[in-house]
């Protein structure tokens, strides 16, 4: 017979303003097995444990019942407290009389009644609670960062400086990702390139750091501390070790036709070809797709001017296994494809274009050096019209529900640019709202109104059209409750972002969950946002939702933090709240395997002794490190052989019993 | 608003389906209408006017004829709130008001116009025969 103890919380008013915390103490009072049962102010404070642990050791006490708030608030804090004297962690229960009792019943009564229901089923439960040891696994000291932008790039070096290796994955033939292709940063205006591309070195330099461009993840298993990933080296058909960046194939390649991606397809690039000047890794990459060699046989004039013999046309995919203890998702996003709005004329109209592709028109390495031309006939653009919230906020199903956050600023970076190189350019902004929270952010804003004269029309744009030679915008100002045509020679779409479409294939592989748009989830939207649901993998830049580059940095640096904390360990403890298989009972049915959300279950074929019966049978094994606890086995199972320890299938029925006695 | 105009506003409500409470206030309705300058009241200020029960403002405006129920407004409208709907059920108050239609079916055969696209047709009688 366990002897248990029950203290009752007030949580000030919180819980006794609606539940009469005396009543439930004397309530339970005379349970088979409790031995104390009490009340008291607010159980979590100093006090209140000392009180638990002074009644532990004067009554020898097997375990505790606290009848408090959510078990997610403090059960770890009453687990802690009842180590301290002694108890093993798992005799504590938690009877959540706040949340399911105060916090919704307006009657006290009913709240009173509940509680002490609640109470009891804790109080059975508790009679089959069993000690439980935490097992521990050891800890690979090495992450990986799954994406090469600015996120990752952070992400990584941090880790790095720490001491820890570091690899960085990066599908594309670079690292740098969005931010390389932006011209300048807002609100300082520092130029996007200036900034990154030493970072870009650092990592690159680093000793800790090992990037893995144009490649890909193509498979993850294990858990926390223990990760094996698959990366597929896609073949560059230019040996790395021995190009030296020459450029010279780049320069030589005949064929023309393939669009820059770099340049958002402003311009076309050769076949061979490094995306841009400051790449890195600075080694050209053929396109074949569009390699005349690669198709037909015929050309190989790379491989003719290469002064290092580096081209091989032959070279093939390399598949690396590697580990890890901590996976970084740093995937970043993309803009939406804008065929849901044919209105504003995209597909039509050269000279309607998104905001990425204005910013590698006003870069100086972009298709036009900088200077500001417009597509269809590189002439100056005297009249531009921007419009804001392209694809956001839209529940039409045509866009995205969400604020995509960065348009905003970036809008206003555009037009107060434009304003400035080009002081005779006419701009306007329609807006429907002017989002510019941060830092020097609203005040930026102003300063492309007031000092710069941006015409800020609130309204929306219902069609773009083109008429002799220009776009005719017609739209709504809200303010002046008009229709206003505009003959614009540029119209710009501030488009919405959307993350990156390798990030839902990545989200299976790693078990992390994802959201209705996408974007990964965290664990806590407030208390722990760069951290996924599933342990050891972290979440870095707009992967997890929209955000401009300082909140990116920000996020990055809080990743690679949690990433530091985990690899300084050692040993992880693992959950005990697992779950274990029955051998004797188990069918081999492969039903729990599937149902895993986390791969924790194997099959083995193991000898058992079933009654004096010795014969091999296929059982299932659980991996207590991958388990979670989430007892989806042990509901699937169809004999009865799954069970999660600490939540037993007795000790739910138990529960059950209790409540409804 | 006094209670006949509450359930004034309620009836459009009901016979649009629509939420006004979905409206932004981003004005692509206003954008993209082809009929706005013949408007006294323009799309974006139907909902907002709905949504403060102005109803008899309305029922009494020319626009509620002007609208061409051509739905770009719908077609358009970020947020699903679907403003043509609106004009149509202040449309459909005053023609059960009246008790007749604007437009006779019979009538309709000689007023036709080859060179009418086959949708205009269906939103006038969409517009006329309630």
């Amino acid at each position: 017979m366990q002897k248990i103890g029950v203290f009752v919380c007030w949580c000030g008013s919180n819980i006794a303003g609606t539940v009469d915390v005396e009543r439930v103490a004397q309530a339970v009072a005379n349970e088979p097995g409790v031995v104390i049962s009490t009340d008291y102010q607010y159980m979590c404070s100093e006090a209140g444990q000392l009180k638990i642990r002074q009644a532990i050791k004067e009554y020898g006490l097997t375990g505790i019942v606290v009848c408090s708030c959510s078990p997610r608030m403090h059960e770890a804090t009453f687990r802690k407290t009842a180590q301290a004297a002694g108890l093993n962690p798992y005799m504590v229960e938690i009877a959540n009389i706040r949340e399911q009792c105060s916090w919704i019943h307006k009657d006290k009564d009913e709240g009173t009644e509940k509680a002490i229901i609640l109470a009891k089923a804790a109080i059975a439960k508790l009679h089959l609670n069993t000690p439980l040891k935490a097992g521990e696994s050891a800890v690979t000291k090495r992450a990986l960062v799954i994406g090469g932008g600015i996120a990752g790039i952070q992400t990584a070096l941090d880790i790095a400086d720490a001491g820890y290796e570091v690899d960085i994955v990066e599908k594309s033939p670079t690292i740098g990702g969005k931010m390389a292709q932006l011209d300048k940063t807002f609100p300082t205006l520092d130029c996007a390139a200036c900034i990154l591309t030493p970072k870009m070195v650092d990592a690159s330099a680093h000793e800790k750091i090992n990037l893995f461009t144009y490649s890909e993840v193509e498979g993850v298993s294990g858990f926390v501390g223990n990760f094996k990933v698959k990366i597929r080296k896609k073949a560059r058909h230019v040996k790395a070790d021995l190009c030296t960046g020459c450029g010279v194939c780049t320069e030589k390649c005949p064929s023309r036709k393939a669009p820059n991606e770099f340049n958002q397809g402003l311009n076309k690039r050769g076949a061979i070809y490094i995306p841009f000047a400051q790449a890195i890794p600075n080694v050209p990459v053929i396109d074949t797709e569009y390699c005349v060699k690669m198709k037909t046989g015929k050309c190989g004039l790379c491989a003719t001017v290469c002064p290092s013999k580096a081209i091989d046309f032959e070279q093939q995919d390399e598949i690396v296994e590697r580990e890890y203890g901590a996976i970084v998702a740093a995937t970043g996003y993309k803009l939406i494809n804008l065929d849901n709005f044919e209105e504003f004329g995209y597909a039509q109209n050269k000279d309607v274009i998104t905001s990425l592709e204005l910013e590698r028109l006003m870069n100086a390495a972009g298709p036009t050096k900088g200077t500001l031309l417009r597509p269809s006939d590189n002439e100056h653009p005297h009249e531009i019209v921007f419009i804001q919230c392209v694809g956001s906020r839209d529940v039409s199903g045509c866009g995205k529900p969400y604020c995509s956050k960065i348009c905003c600023m970036y809008t206003a970076k555009h037009a107060m640019m434009i304003r400035d190189k080009y002081p005779d350019t006419k701009v306007h902004v329609f807006y429907i709202d002017v989002r510019t929270p941060g830092k020097n952010f609203d005040e930026f804003y102003r300063r492309a109104v007031e000092e710069y004269g941006v015409d800020y029309i609130k309204g929306m744009v219902g069609k773009v059209v083109e008429k002799d030679g220009k776009l005719l915008v017609q739209g709504s100002d809200l303010i002046a409750n008009e229709q206003i045509k505009i003959e614009a020679d540029l119209v710009v779409l501030a488009t919405a972002i959307e993350p990156d479409p390798s990030v839902k294939n990545l989200a299976t592989m790693l078990t992390a969950s994802i959201d209705t748009n996408n974007f990964l989830t965290e664990a806590h939207a407030k208390l722990r946002p760069v951290e996924s649901p599933t342990a050891g993998v972290f979440l870095s830049g707009v992967c997890q939702g929209p955000k401009d580059v300082p909140e990116t940095v920000a996020q990055a640096s809080a990743a690679a933090a949690k990433v530091i904390g985990l690899l300084a360990k050692d040993k992880l403890t693992c959950n005990p709240c697992v779950a274990n298989s029955n051998e004797l009972l188990c069918n081999g049915c492969s039903q729990c395997a599937n149902v895993c959300p986390y791969g924790a279950i194997e099959y083995i074929n193991k000898e058992v002794n079933d009654h004096g019966k010795r014969e091999v049978r296929r059982i299932a094994l659980v991996n207590e490190a991958v388990c979670q606890g989430c007892g989806a086995c042990t509901v699937t199972c169809p004999s009865g052989a799954m069970d999660l320890k600490g939540f037993t299938t007795r000790q739910i029925m138990a529960e059950v019993d209790a409540i409804c006695k | 608003m006094t209670v006949n105009e509450k359930e004034l506003a309620e009836r459009v409500i009901r016979i649009s389906g629509v939420n006004t409470k979905k409206c932004m206030k981003c004005g692509k309705c206003s954008g993209t209408c082809p009929s706005f300058e013949e408007m006294e009241y323009h799309p974006h200020q139907f909902v907002s006017m709905v949504e403060k029960g102005q109803i008899k403002k309305l029922m009494e405006s020319k626009s509620i004829w002007t609208c061409l129920s051509c739905f770009a407004c719908i077609e358009r409208c970020p947020r699903s709130v679907e403003p043509a709907k609106l004009i149509e059920a202040v449309r459909v108050c005053v023609i059960r008001q009246q008790g007749e239609n604007h437009l006779k079916a019979n009538a309709v055969p000689e007023k036709l116009d080859e060179n009418m696209p086959q949708q205009a047709i269906v939103s006038a009688f969409r517009k006329y025969s309630k």
